[in-house]
């Protein structure tokens, strides 16, 4: 389920935290950046790689927004609607991303490429508006450089 | 003024360029001091905590317990999820390494081994920023075993989040390092007693401990003379919104929020009047355009004003913005982030929110009003955490300082036609 490298990674950790359990999100992090998402089969691995059951393992899962449960697309596009983003326009680019993507906010395309979130303050509020394509930060938009941004991609 | 946190110097997130600047100085000038000396000049600096409460920092970490057999921690709070804060995101990348000796100098303070520094998950790249300087800073030997050759050993762990904006809320952020949902506990106890595994525990935001070494270096005399007396030191101010420049600033504290977005954010685009400013990020009550004269960006100076520093992030608001959008926006926020433990909050921001919308769809009626109050005054002070306050302030305060916004859209029972948007 998990490199050799992230093992080694998690022997590390274990001497920074009094106990296993703290591990949960380190280790569930671990998981879904090697394999997308985080599946049934993953909690129980990670319920016995750290010795706390399974149920705790998906509570933790399906609190956090950022982990998912269930596979979603090559290209995560998260756009910010929260205040400051929706005073500078972001009803706006999130119309032209479902416009452009044929999917509406919170789904996925059926090719599996496109999944398009609308989600909470990301901390871009000085360069509103802003979309997220996993880590990297896409700020001061306009429809134009969103174009760009899903061209470079399609 | 002479720039503190985020001083203009090329390449400051670099350790040499750091050490070639005086960093880590006020790191040795502290081991060179009693722990309790140290606690003191933070003390006597007054400085108050940046994450939004304004609680003194030095006051907070007397709490801790000398005499204790258990282990003791620091957590550092940089969850940043205040709508409206972008501000610790700015000294991860522009200036890490002020973090990092602010951290080392509150643990020797403190007596503390390990420290938790939180930065919420949607910060991957500044996660990678902050652990590269840490990982610098261990290898220079600022941070681990006998630092610069003395007693104190202390580790830093960057704890990464996942997506949850309750858990910038103390206690919620230490169930979440425990490896726990973020559901925050019942105080008492409070965390200098029993915090992190039960063990005595300290909480401070990012910018609030990137003060310490200014105050260790510089002496809490000439610290507590910058800016508002009684809420001394620099601030990092985020301006967002329906302004010409906006970002985040380095001011004193005690900067009138007028000069704050006329003269450091440029004014108003198409030079349109103000009608509404949210000051500290959006759980701050929200202020009328025509009430922003004399008021300043202080604890004291806002509080008069009916509102608070929170987070300093400055949120403007033009007069063509639809405020019945805003505030649903809000709620639908609070209702998406409440955690569900306490009933008035899980249920009562899912009604505001609900109502609100309605209000958006042009569905409000004058009873709709007064109903949105009752919630809001039924959810303030009777949860767990803040985060039911945080939902009841805007909405109360939005109310109060434009009931007549909500009394037009009534009248006119028919969709918005005006855009929230006008940039």
């Amino acid at each position: 389920m998990l490199s050799e490298e992230n093992l080694k990674k998690i022997d590390q950790l274990r001497k920074m935290y009094p106990t296993s359990q703290a591990l949960t999100l380190p280790v569930l992090w671990m998981v879904q950046e090697e394999h997308g998402n985080i599946s049934t089969e993953a909690m129980k691995y990670v319920a016995g790689l750290l010795n706390v059951p399974y149920g705790h393992v998906l509570g933790v899962v399906t609190f956090y927004t950022m982990f998912h449960s269930r596979p979603i697309g090559k290209h995560h596009v998260e756009v910010c609607t929260n205040i400051s983003c929706m005073l500078r326009g972001s009803g706006r680019i999130m119309e032209h991303l479902e416009h452009r993507l044929g999917i509406k906010r919170g789904e996925t395309s059926r090719d599996m490429k496109w999944t398009l979130s609308e989600v909470e303050c990301m901390g871009s509020c000085g360069t509103a508006p802003m979309l997220a394509i996993g880590e990297e930060y896409h700020e001061n938009l306009t429809l134009e450089k969103v174009d760009k941004i899903i061209d470079s991609r399609s | 003024m002479e720039r503190l946190i985020l001083p203009d110097i090329k390449d400051l997130h670099k350790l040499d360029v750091y050490e070639a600047h005086g960093g880590y100085s006020a790191l040795r000038k502290a081991l060179g001091m009693k722990p309790e000396e140290v606690t003191d000049e933070v003390k006597k600096s007054n400085l108050r905590g940046r994450g939004g409460a304004c609680f003194p920092t030095g006051l907070k970490w007397t709490f801790m317990p000398k005499q204790t057999n258990k282990p003791k921690y620091l957590c550092v709070n940089g969850d940043e999820s205040e709508p409206g804060t972008f501000k610790d995101r700015q000294i991860f990348e522009f200036n890490p390494h002020l973090l990092i000796e602010g951290t080392i100098i509150a643990c020797y303070a403190m007596g503390i081994t390990t420290a938790y520094l939180y930065i919420r998950g949607e910060y991957g790249k500044w996660i990678r920023m902050m652990q590269k300087a840490v990982d610098d800073a261990y290898a220079k030997g600022y941070i681990g075993k006998n630092i610069l050759g003395t007693e104190f050993s202390t580790e830093l762990v960057i704890h990464k989040g996942a997506g949850a904006y309750i858990c910038g809320e103390e206690s919620a952020l230490m169930n979440s390092i425990e490896g726990e949902r973020g559901y925050p506990r019942v105080k008492p106890p409070f965390p200098a007693q029993y915090g992190l595994w039960g063990c005595p525990t300290t909480i401070n935001n990012v910018e609030t401990i990137s003060n310490v070494p200014i105050i260790i270096n510089r002496g809490w005399e000439w610290y507590s003379k910058i800016g508002a007396p009684k809420h001394p030191g620099p601030i990092l101010v985020g301006v967002s919104g329906h302004v010409n420049k906006p970002g985040v600033y380095e001011m004193p504290t005690g900067v009138p929020l007028l000069e704050i977005i006329y003269k450091y954010a440029g004014g108003v685009p198409g030079n349109k009047a103000i009608k509404a400013v949210i000051p500290g990020g959006s759980s701050t009550p929200i202020l009328r355009g025509d009430q922003l004269e004399g008021v300043c960006m202080d604890a004291d100076s806002m509080k008069a004003a009916g509102s608070a520093v929170g987070t300093a992030g400055l949120i403007v608001m033009d007069e063509d913005t639809d405020l019945i959008q805003v505030i649903a926006r809000i709620s639908k926020f609070y209702h998406h982030e409440s955690c569900g433990q306490c009933t008035p909050c899980r249920e009562g921001t899912g009604w505001l929110h609900k109502i609100l919308d309605r209000f958006v769809a042009g569905e409000g009626t004058k009873e709709d009003i007064d109903l949105l109050m009752e919630i809001a005054n039924n959810i303030e002070g009777n949860t767990i955490c803040a985060l039911g306050d945080a939902a009841a302030w805007p909405v109360q305060s939005m109310i109060r300082r434009f009931r007549d916004e909500f009394e037009r859209r009534v009248a006119r029972r028919t969709a918005p036609v005006v855009e929230a948007v006008s940039a």
